[in-house]
């Protein structure tokens, strides 16, 4: 699209679009093509000679159970990212929606999580949960009658980076939900009201359909952070481990490709990642269509 | 609400406190660990009286993360990205809204076909870029037989490879962040907005296509401006995964980066109460920004994202 009035210039237009351009084939195209390019060949460590090898890497890739045992890591850890920061962040917009008064204080004291750094929610956590000094850990030590203990167990590692991720994402959530719940007409709760429909009534029936937008939007930027923004906290606290329990697809890129040097096998992983980031961002958009024709 | 429901009421503001208690836990628990002597610190539970060490714990990890150095590293590389980004989305915006050339489609569909790519899923390729942005260019110059020309020209020999390393410097920490297809893609929906008959008074008053953005457009931008200075602040402040590649001296890293020396591992002090102290010190400066331009942070957030 463009203006109806515009302006009209020989150099000007592309100057401007220069810089953007040139940025953007440094460091998108290019790089994304010798990572194809890469993924198709088997090198040494010191990348010295390599040998085109076609779909090797894919096909070592997929056959191994290292891998498809971090795929199974990666979809467990993004799911229960996802569903657990978005109940808290739904939960607490919803109350904090009928707090009329209190909205504008309660938001600042809910925002302000969205700037703490993923590695610095990691840190924080793995203090909470630690299993000598963690408070969190004691209570559940307490509580629940298990050994706690996130250093040698995969599955208490597991927890303790699902709730440090989790945490870290339900400001983001809540700032979508309240955006959401606010734009919803006040006239059709008071009509439901009126036709004598409880509020959790009304909040099954009319809110929550209404949310679905939002609701679908957020679960893709869950999955999306939790898939690769969440390196950080891996690499603070467990570093994939105890024994790759946490060893996510992203930081098995990063695993293989600069600590193992397999760089045929990492780029590959790399392609697969993008595809998968493609394939999302292509579902959202098509989502974000029907999103429109559905307001009118 | 709509209806009077006193006990509906309490249970919401119950729970709203409960909430903001479960997500402020965290770092109300950091802070009264910031504050105690490490005795207190590794009694089992923490007692949850505040000591009289705050100052000496910050002062410790300040000194022994040499958090000086770091933070303000992290302060240039924020600073860095949201200024480099926000510009050269802004001129590209610009350049592709209000102009009409041959290129403009194909120049708009390469920018967009990057959104949402996270360096993340090309790190190996974009680090070996980094280490040597000018590798590209090199079977060029080969090919046009460069060094026997420049040998030839000035009768030495002469064997120049292209070489530039991003590696330990900020330009790589900062360059490679910098184009963002959504902040173009931001700009260009709010210049579709902006009313036609603005652009067709200034050319009609003799206005240059740079007075236009000069005087026109930026002013109309500032909110939208302040709202993406917030975000991407964040945002460059707590990247982690690039910092941690192309940095490999310690006087360039990030502070988000350099606090993991500060966690106590098996073997040594469990010094919690210096290593929280110092990630409450490091999450400080982007949990201000976030906190003083609140207004335009929730806005930039919901709008970026549509």
């Amino acid at each position: 699209m463009i203006k109806r009035a515009f302006f009209k210039s020989k150099f000007l237009p592309y100057l401007l679009i220069l810089p953007q351009i040139v940025i953007t084939l440094t460091f998108f195209y290019w790089p994304a093509l010798q990572g194809i390019i890469q993924s198709t060949l088997l090198s040494d460590p010191f990348g010295r000679q390599s040998k085109f090898v076609w779909f090797y890497n894919y096909i070592a890739l997929f056959t191994d159970p290292l891998y498809l045992k971090s795929i199974f890591t990666t979809l467990v850890f993004s799911l229960a990212v996802a569903a657990v920061s978005l109940f808290f962040g739904l939960f607490i917009a919803t109350m904090a929606n009928r707090a009329l008064q209190a909205t504008a204080v309660v938001r600042t004291m809910l925002i302000w999580p969205y700037a703490v750094a993923p590695a610095i929610s990691g840190i924080m956590w793995l203090f909470l949960l630690h299993p000598s000094y963690g408070v969190v850990a004691l209570g559940i030590k307490k509580w629940f009658g298990v050994n706690w203990n996130p250093v040698l167990n995969g599955t208490d590692a597991m927890v303790m980076i699902i709730m440090a991720s989790a945490w870290k994402q339900i400001s983001y959530n809540f700032v979508f939900f309240m955006a959401g719940l606010q734009a919803i007409p006040k006239s059709l709760i008071e009509a439901a009201a009126m036709d004598g429909a409880s509020p959790f009534r009304r909040f099954v029936t009319i809110t929550l359909p209404l949310l679905s937008p939002t609701f679908f939007f957020l679960s893709v930027m869950n999955i999306i952070y939790s898939f690769f923004e969440t390196f950080g906290i891996i690499h603070t606290i467990t570093q994939g481990g105890p024994g790759g329990a946490t060893n996510i697809l992203v930081y098995k890129v990063y695993q293989d490709g600069f600590v193992g040097l397999n760089l045929g096998s990492s780029a590959a992983q790399s392609v697969v990642l993008m595809s998968l980031i493609i394939l999302i961002t292509a579902l959202q958009f098509k989502f974000v269509e029907k999103k429109v024709q559905y307001t009118g | 609400m709509v209806e009077k429901t006193p006990l509906l009421d309490l249970f919401t503001y119950l729970f709203l406190i409960l909430g903001i208690f479960i997500v402020g836990f965290p770092i109300i628990y950091s802070l009264i660990a910031a504050t105690l002597p490490l005795e207190e610190v590794s009694k089992v539970p923490m007692p949850l009286v505040p000591g009289n060490q705050f100052m000496v714990n910050m002062t410790e990890a300040w000194t022994r993360g040499d958090l000086a150095t770091q933070i303000f590293n992290s302060i240039v590389m924020a600073t860095g990205i949201t200024v480099g980004k926000i510009t050269v989305s802004m001129i590209g915006a610009f350049s592709i809204v209000y102009f009409d050339y041959r290129f403009r489609a194909v120049a708009f569909a390469s920018v967009f076909c990057t959104l949402m790519l996270p360096v993340e899923v090309r790190i190996l390729p974009t680090y070996e870029m980094a280490a040597n942005v000018l590798g590209p260019l090199q079977p060029v110059w080969e090919y046009l037989h460069m060094n026997d020309f420049l040998s030839w020209f000035s009768g030495h020999d002469i064997d120049i490879s292209l070489n530039w390393s991003l590696l330990d410097s900020y330009t790589g920490l900062t360059l490679p962040l910098i184009a963002s297809a959504t902040c173009t893609f931001l700009f260009r929906q709010f210049f579709l907005t902006v009313p036609e008959e603005l652009c067709e008074a200034a050319k009609m008053d003799g206005a240059s296509p740079m007075t236009f953005f000069r005087k026109i457009l930026f002013p109309l931008s500032k909110t939208n401006i302040a709202a993406l200075v917030v975000i991407e602040f964040v945002y460059g402040y707590n990247q982690y995964l690039w910092p941690l590649l192309v940095t490999t001296n310690p006087k360039m890293t990030t502070a988000v980066i350099g606090l993991q020396n500060l966690i106590p591992m098996a073997d040594d002090l469990p010094e919690w109460n210096v290593a929280l102290g110092g990630a409450l010190l490091v999450m400080l400066p982007p949990v201000l920004v976030v906190l003083l331009m609140q207004r335009w942070f929730v806005k930039g957030l919901i709008e970026k994202e549509k």
